[in-house]
């Protein structure tokens, strides 16, 4: 059994924070460069022009990229041969989260309690964390900075079976638009399809954790994928909404097994500054 | 594309000038307000009570900035989605707020109350918070200091990029914007 000690997840989870509100990861820049030269709008062009110089002085003076610096969201794939040393997992990412926002000044977005008491915690805790245990004796953490202008756009449907491909499309392209600017686009559409309730739910939001454009392994999935992301970028709503042909950077599709009377699908949005980072411990 | 400079307060003979559309540079003054100072900027209203500014002529920016690191004014400081104060917006347009800076669309009964009393609302580029904050030369807290970031914060600002997305004459650049560019 390989033993890690507690402290180490801190200190990994806290610079990762830090990190991933301050610099984009190459998969991000890669694809707004795809994005500029493809953009029919004049407006549009310059909004990607001062989407990739925001992303230049974010990392060259560690400020963070957006003000909404997040909610953390956690995926940790747990080997099941290691043991931690000192302490709880969700202890060390809270703590590690707690040092990361207040060390990198980053901005505290959460409220204790969403109805009676809505006071903030200061110190953006507590994260949210999903913990998968698989084989090995690795720790693999993924962060999503899950802002709350994306977050608040994404959407739900339980369809019927008999709504087939089409009615997924309809629900995406639907929800993409509903959002309109409020997400800050060019988004990343993170889908899930498949699985019950919250687990569509999950997958959605794991998809945004995808390098940005990396199609899913499956060739039906990736070729919705792209199918998606045409008539996504037919809608017109463009960078940051002033209208344009690009809406969305890239649409990750992630499928799941489901019960014979149903077909789940959830819609995720990531705004342009897609901050998403990745570890092993 | 020519950029219309101005100095706050704003006057309604500039705000009548304005379409959908046109690129603003503003100096002077804002005051921040998310949802939280908003609800109780309304009560205060309501309750007959002095507002910690003067809404008259005033802009207001959305925005819940990130921390000041030492000798900075102020953090990243972009825009947040502005439909968040669509219940309170039509309280403070009536008593003179004249602008509103921030991102996506506004719902009805707050282009209507903007019609009405000549209130422009602005679009900052959503997402670009470092380099917007370079553009905030000071910052101070006014009210609501218990809010943290949600605060009511007085900025001042040098050539503050903005763009007019719905003007006093009906205009809405996201409804244009869209259906030029759509082929759905």
């Amino acid at each position: 059994m390989r033993r890690v000690h507690f402290n180490d997840i801190v200190d990994k989870v806290r610079d990762m924070c830090m990190d991933a509100n301050y610099n984009l990861s190459a998969d991000v820049i890669a694809a707004y460069e795809k994005a500029l030269e493809k953009e029919k709008s004049p407006l549009g062009q310059e909004v990607l022009r001062q989407i990739m110089q925001n992303s230049e002085i974010a990392g060259k003076e560690s400020m963070p990229l957006c003000q909404d610096t997040g909610l953390a969201v956690f995926f940790i794939e747990f080997g099941q041969d290691v043991s931690i040393a000192g302490g709880l997992l969700s202890d060390a990412i809270n703590e590690g989260v707690r040092q990361g926002y207040s060390k990198g000044y980053l901005r505290k977005s959460v409220v204790e309690e969403p109805i009676f008491n809505r006071r903030n915690t200061s110190d953006n805790t507590p994260a949210i964390i999903h913990t998968e245990i698989v084989a090995g004796e690795d720790i693999r953490i993924k962060l999503d900075i899950a802002g709350g202008g994306c977050e608040n756009m994404a959407s739900l449907k339980m369809l019927r079976p008999a709504d087939g491909i089409e009615g997924v499309k309809q629900f995406v392209v639907d929800s993409v638009r509903n959002a309109g600017a409020n997400p800050c686009p060019p988004v990343v559409v993170g889908v899930g399809i498949g699985g019950d309730f919250e687990k569509a739910a999950i997958i959605a939001k794991k998809a945004l954790l995808r390098p940005v454009g990396q199609p899913n392994a499956r060739m039906e999935v990736a070729s919705l994928e792209e199918d998606l992301l045409r008539k996504v970028n037919q809608i017109g709503i463009g960078p940051v909404g002033l209208g344009g042909t690009t809406t969305a950077l890239a649409v990750h599709v992630e499928v799941h097994p489901c019960h014979i009377a149903s077909l789940p699908v959830a819609v995720n949005i990531g705004c342009h500054s897609s901050r998403h980072k990745s570890i092993v411990i | 594309m020519s950029v219309k400079k101005i100095t706050t307060p704003l006057t309604e003979d500039f705000i009548v000038g304005l379409k959908a559309g046109d690129r603003v540079e503003i100096s002077g003054v804002l005051y921040t307000a998310r949802d939280a100072a908003h609800k109780r900027l309304v009560q205060m209203i309501k309750d007959g009570d002095k507002l910690p500014f003067d809404l008259r002529g005033q802009i207001i920016y959305f925005v819940g900035p990130t921390p000041a690191r030492p000798g900075m004014p102020i953090g990243s400081a972009g825009p947040t989605t502005s439909g968040r104060m669509d219940p309170y917006s039509p309280y403070l347009i009536e008593h003179g707020l004249k602008g509103m800076i921030g991102k996506g669309g506004r719902g009805k009964e707050v282009i209507e109350a903007m019609l009405r009393h000549k209130c422009v609302y602005f679009a900052a580029i959503g997402g670009v918070a470092a380099l917007l904050s370079k553009k905030i030369k000071k910052a101070e807290v006014i009210a609501f200091d218990d809010l943290g970031t949600e605060a009511v914060r007085r900025l001042e600002v040098e050539d503050f990029p903005v763009i007019v997305i719905n003007d006093v004459h009906g205009g809405d650049l996201y409804k244009k914007g869209m259906s030029e560019y759509s082929s759905l």
